[in-house]
């Protein structure tokens, strides 16, 4: 970056040699450790990274926001010219007053529950300008359309809890914007999103930036939603820069090993179990007592690393103009610049089933399945039982088919009852109505009423990796709870079952010492998927169990599924929201909304047109890490309607894109009837009112 | 509540995990050693710890601490100030206080009688809170999981006993049951149950939403096994916390009764009816016989507070 120093007075923000530390009761931890980096005017700068590398960090460190016990111990933070550092906080106010915004993760704790949509905006203008409250509220409905929020006149007098989460995003992001700040510092502003309410955000992130010329810092540990935003990137790792400069340069030469690790983790769209296999990064993040000070930050992780990367800590190696990387081996990395997953030998050798002859044997299946809960509310009406009861329609009349040995899929947005659907065939909800059938049995009935032979033969793993362990136990007596409950092994042989699954899910045997606070996410993962499997059942459910996890944990915890499938032929129902993750692991795919299954069939299939049109706004919503990759823009209008009371007819009418231009009437049969499921071949079916071949005649939205 | 933890590694018959091949002694140690490092953190919780060892230590050596038994009368200094002879001087009776302090600590924190012969280990104040432990949780536990007809019945019935006040509680039972050690211990039990209940019935709320509890309903556990092992546990830490106060409570409440004349019977020394046979001689010049008991209340229950806050205090930092 020292090639331009001509420039500087228009530099926005410039930071150089930064280090931050929090104090623990260890002492001082180093979270940061020089850190340089310059945005100019209008620029967006992307800071990745797994969790724990100090990203957020950074973000606090230049707004003075670390806390109690964070402090800056090193470097300069200039802000249009003006040193930060060291300033008491009296000054920094005045100097930052409203020339920066910051927006969080979460919107629901960034606003105040307690106080009205409009209270909130117009209190952002008034601290910081004289102006009266009218003017305010002016002001802010005007930035509110400007973030395309529908009704934005009527969503002043609305408290936060009254819009969806999308919208309240929106809101948060018109407020950061109220003063037309010259920096924004957006920590991970999609990731409690949808995919498709993330794709707008990102959509009026990337508009806001060419209409107010802010600069922006966007903070994410997704590769593909910073490809579509950021101008330049800089890849951190244990606190560290490990590589930046401009975004096509790195993602068309990635060249540190950790940057190469990251993007081969996470499966491309296309990418399927039978074709490749995910790199995973070894290892994990050391925690920030435990980083070298002398040596190259990633070596154990490292798959170049020699004696040399362990003797000193690599200075930034210039590869190429403004793109630095921290490395000693770049001559060797720089030759890896392919870095999707890599291919595996021509051969089949997924045990999943294949189109071809006969289909494998019907473990599972249900037939109009139907999860309905009971809508109550408070008013006198409902308390005497006059009114009719409501339902929450969860999972309305779902069919679905699992088979021997095969992984099925369950995708869509949150809210769309694939968690209630496993739940009720596992037997944790009540199931409203419908057949269930598993192993040729009735399972349409609570657990409690469930023979034992069938519970052992249907277990689950769950998605929060730190709920999912009982903190009192050590990982092998909760291993061995299952062993001993279903007596699948002698006594004798208990111990050496529990090392079996250790090794199964690719945990050493002392692992069955330890306590769950004492390993990682990923690995209290693979100890639930562990204890699912201790009862050696047929079928496994996975509820979300990726999602909590960074990407390159992901990719070890996806690994271990196909593993899984291959060695012992284990039948499994996947949930996720992610269509790449789904496309990768499964060989069948259901696509939900709104309690409805949309769209069906074998995985490769559903991924091409014919497309519903919820798929295909789903899979075009999809970041992708590629800066350079064109797609068919397909946004969804409005939010997902609520459950309580969907629209009559294709519960999808009101938002689809495709039906008034490939309908008669404007797809007023939408409206009125629900649609059928129309036979696209090959096990591919469709539920929509448009005709297989115009669905067949859409273009492709994958790259 | 570390009955559940302990009944877990005993039934593991020698088989497998961790808790037999650690060895239960070097996990008593690194357990011990958590809590301690705990305690050391916070000042106000050593300070808490120290009073109340100083009263375990006088409780538990008393016999050997004072060469007077607590009952001897000395007809020839009734009523005197400390002395060389009696430290903390003598009641109306010429019993010496130091003796019947000590051997009040007794009752309360180390033995409890049964009958007039026979004793078990364990304070009446330390049984009475066991005692509402166990009654409290197991309605809390069965309330929070069941939830539903369960719970309401429950918390109803706990709501309407917490409605009557403290101290009338305490009087209506002892008064109809009879003033003994073990009555005691049914009292501060009944009184005490209800905010056990309670908290304990808000954890498993709590607690019941986490997956392992999923986990367990999905490999078909009884709800005996999943309340008592997979829920009370991971609650024990605020349990244990508010045991801690309630063993305060319950020597306030000891003393209240004592003082009421519906203690332990007399002669046994007693801290509350000490205090009141010594009240009447304050106004004649003899403030000690009501000094000492009502010192020994006050600092305990004030050094199990802070040592229960300090913990509590201690542990919330930590998250």
């Amino acid at each position: 970056m020292t090639s331009k120093p001509a420039d500087a007075e228009t530099q926005l923000l410039e930071v150089e040699n930064l280090a931050i530390s929090y104090e623990t009761r260890h002492g001082d931890v180093a979270a940061v450790r020089g850190v340089n980096f310059r945005i100019g005017q209008g620029e967006t700068y992307g800071l990745v990274g797994e969790s724990g590398c100090g990203k957020s960090t950074i973000a606090f460190g230049l707004v003075d926001f670390l806390g109690r016990n964070g402090k800056v111990v090193d470097g300069s933070i200039r802000f249009l010219g003006q040193e930060l550092v060291g300033r008491p906080k009296k000054e920094l106010r005045d100097i930052r007053g409203n020339q920066i915004s910051m927006v969080y993760q979460d919107p629901m704790q960034a606003l105040n529950p307690t106080l009205r949509i409009g209270r909130q905006m117009g209190e952002v203008l008034i601290s910081h300008q004289e102006i009266s409250m009218d003017a305010a509220l002016g002001r802010s409905v005007d930035m509110l359309q400007r973030v395309h929020m529908p009704d934005a006149g009527n969503v002043l007098r609305r408290y936060p809890h009254q819009l969806s989460g999308g919208q309240q995003q929106r809101v948060v992001i018109a407020m950061a914007m109220l003063n037309s700040p010259k920096l924004l510092i957006m920590d991970e502003p999609t990731t409690a999103l949808d995919v498709t309410v993330e794709a707008a955000v990102l959509d009026l992130i990337g508009e806001l930036k060419a209409e107010f010329n802010t600069g922006i810092i966007f903070i994410t540990h997704n590769l593909g939603v910073v490809a579509r935003v950021a101008d330049y990137l800089m890849v951190m790792y244990a606190g560290e820069m490990v590589e930046k400069g401009p975004i096509e340069a790195i993602f068309k030469a990635p060249t540190h090993p950790y940057t190469q690790g990251l993007l081969g983790c996470i499966p491309r769209l296309g990418d399927h179990k039978s074709s490749c296999r995910l790199e995973a990064i070894p290892g994990r993040v050391p925690p920030p007592a435990e980083r070298s000070q002398d040596a190259c930050i990633f070596h154990p992780r490292c798959g170049f690393a020699l004696d040399d990367c362990t003797l000193s800590r690599p200075e930034p190696v210039i590869v190429h103009q403004q793109h630095q990387v921290r490395c000693l081996r770049t001559a060797e990395t720089s030759k890896m610049r392919e870095v999707s997953c890599r291919d595996l030998p021509a051969v089949d050798t997924v045990a999943g089933p294949s189109l071809k002859g006969d289909p494998p044997e019907t473990l599972l299946f249900v037939k109009d399945f139907k999860i309905y809960y009971e809508h109550r509310s408070n008013s006198l009406k409902d308390i005497f039982g006059k009114r009719r009861k409501r339902h929450i329609k969860a999972v309305d009349n779902v069919d679905i088919k699992l088979r021997q040995g095969s992984i099925l899929g369950v995708v869509g947005e949150s809210g769309c009852g694939k968690s209630s659907l496993v739940r009720g065939i596992i037997g944790l909800e009540a199931i409203s109505g419908g057949e269930a059938e598993f192993l040729g049995v009735d399972i349409a009935k609570p657990l409690g009423r469930r023979e034992m032979e069938f519970i052992k033969e249907l277990q689950m793993v769950f998605q929060n990796p730190d709920s999912t362990l009982n903190p009192t136990y050590t990982v092998g007596y909760q291993i061995a709870r299952p062993i001993r409950k279903f007596n699948t092994v002698h006594r004798e042989k208990q111990k050496a079952e529990v090392y079996r699954l250790l090794h199964s899910v690719k945990l050493g045997k002392y692992y069955a010492k330890r306590y769950p606070r004492q390993i990682s996410g990923g690995e209290k993962q693979r100890v639930g998927i562990a204890r699912a499997l201790a009862s050696r059942p047929k079928v496994v459910i996975c509820d979300e169990p990726v999602s909590a996890l960074d990407v390159s944990v992901q990719a070890a915890v996806m690994n271990l599924l196909i593993d899984i499938q291959k060695e012992q032929g284990t039948t499994m129902i996947f949930i996720a929201h992610d269509l790449s993750v789904v496309r990768f692991l499964c060989d069948y795919v259901y696509v939900m909304y709104l309690g409805k299954i949309v769209e069906s069939g074998p995985s490769d299939i559903i991924y091409a047109p014919p497309y519903h049109p919820y798929t295909e706004a789903l899979l075009s919503a999809i970041p992708i890490p590629d800066p350079k990759a064109k797609r068919n823009h397909i946004r969804l209008e409005g939010d997902v309607p609520s459950a309580l009371n969907p629209p009559a007819g294709c519960r999808f009418h009101n938002r689809c894109p495709r039906r008034t231009a490939m309908l008669p009437d404007g797809g007023l049969i939408c409206t009125q009837q629900e649609p059928p499921g129309q036979d696209a071949g090959a096990g591919h079916r469709i539920f929509c009112h448009i005709a297989i071949e115009r669905l067949a005649s859409m273009e492709s939205v994958l790259p | 509540m570390a009955e559940p933890v302990d009944a877990a590694s005993g039934n593991q018959d020698g088989d497998l995990t961790s808790e037999e091949s650690e060895g239960r002694l070097r996990r008593f140690l690194r357990i011990f050693g958590a809590v301690m490092r705990l305690v050391w953190a916070s000042k106000i919780a050593v300070l808490g710890l120290v009073i109340v060892l100083f009263w375990v230590m006088m409780a538990i050596f008393a016999p050997w601490l004072t060469p007077y038994s607590p009952t001897a009368q000395d007809w020839e200094a009734p009523g005197e100030g400390p002395s060389w002879k009696h430290p903390l001087g003598t009641d109306e009776l010429g019993r010496d206080l130091w003796s019947r302090l000590i051997f009040g600590a007794r009752v309360v924190l180390v033995v409890l009688p049964i009958t007039d012969n026979f004793w078990i280990p364990g304070g009446t104040a330390l049984w009475g809170v066991l005692v509402s432990l166990i009654v409290g949780a197991a309605l809390g536990l069965m309330g929070g999981y069941f939830g539903g007809w369960a719970d309401e019945i429950i918390m109803r019935f706990l709501d309407a006993m917490m409605s009557i006040p403290v101290i009338l509680l305490y009087l209506i039972i002892v008064a109809s049951i009879g003033a003994s050690a073990i009555n005691v211990v049914i009292a501060i039990a009944i009184v005490g149950a209800p905010g056990i209940a309670r908290l304990v019935r808000g954890l498993t709320l709590d607690i019941r939403t986490r997956d392992y509890v999923g986990a367990a309903v999905t490999r078909g556990e009884s709800a005996w096994h999943i309340m008592l092992m997979e829920i009370l546990p991971n609650a024990r830490g605020p349990v244990i916390i508010d045991a801690m106060l309630r063993v305060g409570y319950a020597i306030f409440a000891m003393g209240t009764l004592g003082f009421l004349g519906l203690g332990l019977p007399p002669p046994s020394p007693d801290w509350g009816s000490m205090v009141a046979k010594g009240r009447e001689f304050i106004m004649m010049g003899s403030p000690w016989a009501a000094l000492w008991p009502s010192l020994a209340i006050a600092s305990l229950v004030v050094g199990l507070n802070f040592l229960a806050d300090g913990l509590r205090e201690e542990m919330n930092r930590y998250q």
